[in-house]
């Protein structure tokens, strides 16, 4: 076990290092970082734009500035210099993370234990009223784009505050930009209310392929034989729903979430820019906007890192998980 | 499952069991018409009812968005500033825009481009992926191991991110966006791909084959990648799928298609601020984009009992 832990972890490094050099030529590719300096009117003195490259260590070759910019980011934990020379990408990343991370985490347990429940009662009455419903639903989210499902709660959230109760919703931000009360209590009730629709809409994002799949994968151990065995044992049902059939059927569905991670934080850029929260995805759009390469080269190179951290955990736990695979 | 077909017995030539003296005449024997692998999932297929009604849909939509523009007597790109904001009405079954443009007019288009890319993305990443992973599942080695870490990695990145950050600095027309996402979505098919030659190029077929003298080439192309197609199939389908809603939210973000051409993504985009004053603006190109991935998504999930009838629990 111990052996694949660190076999596994090995085999992650240089698709990490790949994955480096691949941000870091697609990012050189999205244009030139002093183009709108390079633009402005009256034009900026030529010495300025010498000076800015030299700041950015534009005026050295690809390979030296990616050398440049990895040796800082390993040895340093500095993300170079951003467009706006007072920006610290470091500190900012670090912000914007807590705040997606907020949403992502809080919206996988929902979604997860929402997917769970219903994927597992629809399998057990497959062909019911009720795993119809849910198999609807859960097609339909699917089919539903998160963004204009968030504009949507949005509006409702917004309407519900103009015609029932005000205050109800928080439809802007991540938090209130002023709070009359400044205790810790207040804030974390704050951050709450800010967090309700934002993550209705990203956990069932995540809520409709996995109820799918859960009720896939209940099925086929609901069929397998040592079901059958447990079943004429005459075990208790509700025992061989929960003690043989749910372990085993769960299994695959730490995998798929763990790989859906990446996906996840795709629809948290959206659902983010809909309610304009600063988080991560705000980073990344207006760091594209204006081409600044160092925050885009520091945002998917921390998304990167996450996205593989996620799926080491994901093949440690299902060995773990799954007595049948043992890698010895 | 196979028919109950005509007897023998009705036809001349071949001997009866129901005549020959001994035998009750409940006995029968039946013929059994051979229907290839493929015959049986077509037959599957078509008895998919909620499948079939997508299907129906869905080809509905495609002439909605492809030969509707031609009949219609307004045009996406008219902003002739009448009738500005107006509500649905006869003369505009779906409203229009704060600049006179007619809503049906623009989602028409909207839909044309949306498809066009969600089918381009699903073409392109299935040739590309099937090569992909057939090369890497038939080979192994070292080969595979440097294909299949490539996959990890396009796959470590979120894709969203990274078609954004590849279609800023082009011109965002339909087939650039296509290429990205479509490229994006290629290590998808080639993980699945390969793992099924995994399993099948240890089959007798494929050792016979090579007994025969068969090329590589012709193993893969012949051999293998037709064994795929059940697989494959479903999988362009939730291609298409996934393309779409891909799609439409690069374009929400405005890193994809761009004005003046139009898509469903960026028409919900535009009509962000006006879901109170002109809800028709939002409801339709949004209600568009709901159908068109849901009736994929319906017609992939019937291909997959079609095409893969283990994952039934009935038997069809």
């Amino acid at each position: 076990m111990f052996a694949f832990v660190i076999r596994r972890i090995l085999i992650s490094i240089p698709v990490l290092i790949g994955s480096t050099i691949l941000t870091f030529l697609m990012v050189k590719a999205t244009g030139d970082p002093l183009q709108n300096l390079k633009l402005r009117n009256p034009p900026v003195p030529r010495h300025t734009i010498a000076l800015e490259e030299h700041r950015l260590h534009l005026d050295e070759s690809w390979p030296a500035q990616y050398w440049h910019w990895i040796s800082n980011v390993v040895l340093h934990g500095n993300f170079g210099p951003a467009i706006n020379s007072t920006d610290n990408i470091g500190h900012n990343l670090f912000l914007a993370m807590q705040v997606t991370a907020r949403l992502v985490i809080l919206s996988v347990i929902i979604s997860l234990i929402l997917a769970v429940i219903t994927g597992v009662y629809s399998a057990v009455r497959q062909y019911s009223i009720t795993d119809y419903t849910t198999t609807f639903m859960g097609f339909l989210f699917l089919s539903m784009p998160v963004f204009w499902f968030a504009i949507l709660l949005k509006q409702g959230g917004i309407w519900y505050n103009q015609h029932v109760a005000s205050g109800t919703f928080y439809t802007i931000g991540e938090k209130s930009v002023f709070l009359t009360d400044n205790s810790e209590w207040s804030r974390i009730k704050d951050y709450a209310g800010h967090l309700i629709l934002p993550t209705i809409v990203l956990s069932l994002a995540g809520y409709a392929g996995w109820t799918r799949f859960t009720r896939a994968s209940m099925l086929e151990v609901l069929n397998s034989d040592y079901v059958r065995l447990a079943r004429s044992k005459g075990l208790k049902p509700r025992q061989v729903l929960v003690k043989h059939a749910l372990r085993t059927a769960l299994i695959p569905l730490t995998t798929v979430t763990a790989l859906d991670i990446a996906a996840l934080l795709g629809g948290a850029i959206v659902t983010e820019t809909v309610f304009q929260w600063h988080g991560m995805g705000n980073l990344f759009l207006t760091a594209l906007r204006q081409l600044d390469f160092n925050v885009m080269l520091a945002w998917l190179l921390v998304t990167a890192t996450i996205v593989i951290l996620f799926n080491l955990l994901a093949d440690i736990l299902y060995g773990v998980l799954d007595p049948r695979i043992r890698h010895a | 499952m196979p028919d109950m077909k005509t007897p023998l017995a009705d036809k001349p030539e071949s001997p009866s069991v129901a005549s020959q003296p001994g035998l009750s005449p409940v006995e029968r024997e039946f013929t059994v018409k051979e229907k290839s692998q493929w015959q049986q999932a077509a037959r599957r297929f078509l008895r998919h009812r909620i499948a079939m009604v997508s299907l129906v849909l869905l080809l509905l939509l495609m002439l909605f968005a492809f030969v509707g523009p031609h009949f219609w007597q307004f045009r996406y790109d008219d902003v002739s500033g009448n009738d500005t904001s107006q509500a649905p009405s006869l003369k505009h079954p779906f409203g229009t825009d704060n600049l006179g443009t007619d809503s049906l007019a623009t989602v028409m288009r909207g839909a044309q481009q949306s498809l066009k890319i969600a089918f381009s993305i699903a073409l392109l990443a299935v040739i590309v992926g099937s090569i992909w992973g057939v090369v890497s599942g038939y080979f192994l080695g070292f080969v595979d191991s440097v294909l299949m870490r490539l996959a990890d990695l396009l796959l470590t990145i979120p894709a969203l991110a990274l078609a954004g950050a590849l279609a800023h600095n082009t011109s965002g027309s339909w087939w650039v966006i296509a290429l990205v996402l479509g490229g994006l979505s290629t290590p998808y098919v080639a993980r699945v791909v390969r793992g099924v030659v995994l399993s099948l190029r240890e089959r007798e077929f494929i050792e016979a084959a090579r007994a025969l003298g068969a090329s590589n080439t012709r193993i893969m192309f012949r051999h293998l990648i037709p064994n795929c197609l059940a697989v494959v199939i479903v999988n362009a389908t939730l291609l298409v799928a996934a393309g779409i809603l891909g799609e439409t939210a690069l374009s929400f973000l405005g890193l994809g298609v761009r004005a003046p051409d139009t898509s469903l993504g960026l028409l919900v985009s535009g009509a962000q601020g006006a879901v109170d004053t002109r809800p028709w603006l939002f409801y339709f190109p949004g209600i568009f984009i709901i159908l068109i991935a849901l009736t994929v998504n319906f017609i992939g999930d019937g291909l997959r009992d079609a095409l893969d009838p283990r994952q039934t629990r009935q038997r069809r």
